[in-house]
């Protein structure tokens, strides 16, 4: 058997099926549905079986055709850049809000994948996200919770 | 009939949805041109929007997308070889050849023509279709809907994995994995959420539209080092040439759009089918049925080549909405989004949707019209323009995809919980995209996760815990036989062709 990462992948969710089928027989259900023909258990059951099923014969049988993916010419760099900006980004929304961590975020977003237009980026960024804010907040209605702003006294 | 009309009418020509259209068909254009990025992305990005809208108005809007997502994808496919959605590769083959000979202008003007009357008629078949089909499918009973439920994902797994049936099968069992995460529908026992109050009601649909598509097509853009942008800057945008049409190429698309919007509308009507498949069979039967002379321009800017993929992909979007709307099972991945939103607007889609909510039903088929029209009227005069708005750069367009992705789970959820697991999906899906694990099965599995399950548990109930529910009905039987002969056909395919 030829290992590929396609076949790791189908081995990862091989395993994964295994540990939901195992959490799908631990659910909890009423005494008076546990011989029941469906309770809440039945479905998740019989999902973790056809994962299994497929995934094993993912496993079992042969490739037709290798998918080969040249990861010298992935930017896994700027890509991962991009992630824990946004990871930071969700992490900061509710303390800071929207408008300063938006804008930051497309600011900072820009900057890492090498724009250096700084007026275009902060057209981009700052106005661009008012002016988003206020068709959410002002024309459509949308509550848009935002701690600055509110603490500057432009949002009440 | 011709009162739902009316209702459908006086919803559909307010004018807070007739700008809903227009606004759809632009937008939708825009991102339909970009290479990469297809419909489902952009209706994606309009979820969070819709939500300030009545259900009406923001199916509108996302109906108006879908079109605008269909044409822009041609545009791109004749004027830089580049499809901007697999349902607009067939007519890259005539429409290039078509560009560059100097007659931009022209193939987009036949196009634009052929997209509209390929969408107007099947809107006029799905017109007379769907109340008839609404009426059959109130006879349909729960083992019935199980089973066609069955179809539906195992037909998308088939259309969608190019030769990888069981990579898109592993999707769609995961689409229902993730489906069954949250409270049981029926005991309110929670499954799956190990103790974290975020996970109670569920993985949100939007989170994981936004996740699988919109996010993770951004990440892989970056992640490839793709420029969808670039193909743009290399050509002329201003010279297109003109956008008349003679009496000669008038009468070869008369003879082509009537057949291939059939051909397209029965396309789209199956479930898992859709444009991509309408377009290409389009395509190759007009190729069989036209004279020798004119085949032997295919391929090489013929008008019919041109025609008939472009009219049976609009015919095949009209047709996907027929089992949405009908029957509550989406087609096709677009229309599964579309589904997801109807359910988040607390509408549930299916045979009672024409009798109980007249106004949903009808303003979407009569907003059809109004968006082949202003497709044409708007689109046609103004495609250099919206064209040279492809010419944004990577390094804006990126960041920008991710700012309505993030933004549209934040306004809906205002919890950073909600922000984290999408990111998480997004990462697991650039990866899966990466070894071309398809993502449309995952997103139907994942909108039909909930009803399948209830249909299963009333099917079970009612035969006592036996399996015998799937051959006691000569439909449920008829329906089980057509999703084996799919699983078998495809496994003959994939491994003993091989």
């Amino acid at each position: 058997m030829n290992i590929n990462t396609t076949k790791i992948i189908s081995l990862l969710f091989f395993i994964f099926s295994a540990f939901y089928l195992y959490t799908a027989y631990q659910i909890q259900v009423f005494a008076f549905d546990e011989n029941a023909p469906f309770n809440a258990r039945t479905f998740p059951i019989y999902l973790g079986y056809a994962g299994l099923f497929f995934s094993g014969l993912k496993l079992v049988l042969p490739e037709p055709n290798t998918i080969k993916v040249d990861h010298k010419n992935l930017e896994y760099k700027k890509t991962a850049i991009l992630i824990v900006i946004a990871i930071i980004y969700g992490a900061t929304i509710l303390k800071v809000g929207y408008f300063l961590t938006t804008s930051l975020f497309l600011f900072s977003s820009y900057y890492f994948l090498g724009e250096r237009r700084w007026i275009l980026m902060f057209l981009l960024s700052f106005p661009f996200v008012a002016a988003f804010m206020y068709l959410l907040h002002g024309v459509l209605d949308i509550y848009l919770r935002d701690p600055f702003l509110q603490s500057i006294g432009v949002m009440g | 009939m011709i009162e739902g009309i009316l209702i459908g009418l006086t919803t559909a020509l307010t004018l807070q949805n007739i700008l809903m259209v227009m606004v759809g068909c632009f937008f939708g254009t825009i991102i339909g041109m970009l290479p990469g990025l297809g419909p489902m992305t952009a209706i994606a990005l309009m979820i969070p929007i819709t939500y300030g809208f009545d259900p009406a108005t923001g199916l509108i809007l996302m109906a108006g997308v879908y079109y605008g997502a269909v044409f822009g994808g041609s545009t791109s496919s004749i004027l830089l070889n580049a499809p901007g959605v697999p349902g607009t590769v067939a007519t890259s083959f005539d429409g290039y050849p078509m560009a560059q000979q100097g007659k931009a202008g022209k193939a987009l003007a036949i196009a634009a023509w052929s997209s509209f009357a390929g969408g107007t008629l099947s809107a006029i078949y799905l017109l007379f279709m769907a109340p008839s089909l609404s009426k059959v499918s109130l006879s349909f009973r729960s083992p019935d809907y199980f089973a066609l439920m069955i179809l539906g994902l195992t037909a998308i797994a088939a259309f969608s994995s190019k030769g990888q049936f069981l990579k898109a099968m592993m999707m769609v069992v995961l689409g229902l994995m993730l489906a069954s995460v949250g409270q049981d529908s029926l005991s309110d026992i929670t499954r799956f959420t190990f103790d974290n109050m975020n996970l109670t009601d569920g993985i949100s649909f939007v989170l994981v539209v936004m996740a699988t598509f919109a996010m993770s097509e951004a990440l892989t853009i970056i992640l490839k080092r793709n420029d969808p942008t670039s193909a743009a800057k290399q050509v002329s945008l201003t010279e297109l040439g003109s956008i008349k049409i003679n009496k000669e190429e008038r009468s070869k698309m008369y003879k082509t759009i009537p057949r291939s919007s059939i051909i397209g509308f029965l396309i789209g009507v199956l479930p898992g089918a859709g444009a991509t498949i309408a377009s290409f069979l389009a395509y190759g039967m007009e190729r069989n049925v036209v004279n020798d002379e004119e085949k032997e321009k295919f391929g090489k800017g013929s008008v019919n080549g041109l025609s008939a993929p472009e009219t049976a992909n609009n015919a095949a979007c009209s047709g996907s909405f027929v089992p949405m709307l009908t029957l509550g099972i989406p087609g096709s991945g677009t229309t599964a989004v579309m589904l997801g939103a109807l359910l988040g607007f607390g509408v549930q889609p299916g045979p009672r949707l024409y009798m109980t909510n007249p106004e949903i039903f009808w303003s979407i088929i009569m907003s059809m019209y109004i968006g082949m029209v202003i497709l044409l009227i708007l689109n046609l005069p103004l495609i250099p323009y919206i064209a040279r708005i492809l010419a944004v750069p990577k390094n804006y367009l990126i960041p920008l995809i991710l700012f309505f992705s993030v933004t549209g789970i934040y306004v809906m959820s205002f919890n950073n919980f909600d922000i984290y697991l999408m990111i998480g999906i997004a990462v697991v899906a650039t990866f899966l995209r990466l070894y071309d694990f398809p993502m449309p099965p995952l997103i139907l599995a994942f909108v039909l996760g909930g009803l399948m399950e209830e249909n299963l548990r009333r099917s079970l109930l009612l035969s006592n815990g036996s399996w015998e529910f799937l051959w006691d009905r000569t439909l449920t039987l008829c329906i089980l036989l057509t999703t084996i002969l799919i699983v078998v056909w495809q496994f003959y395919k994939s491994i003993i062709k091989k």
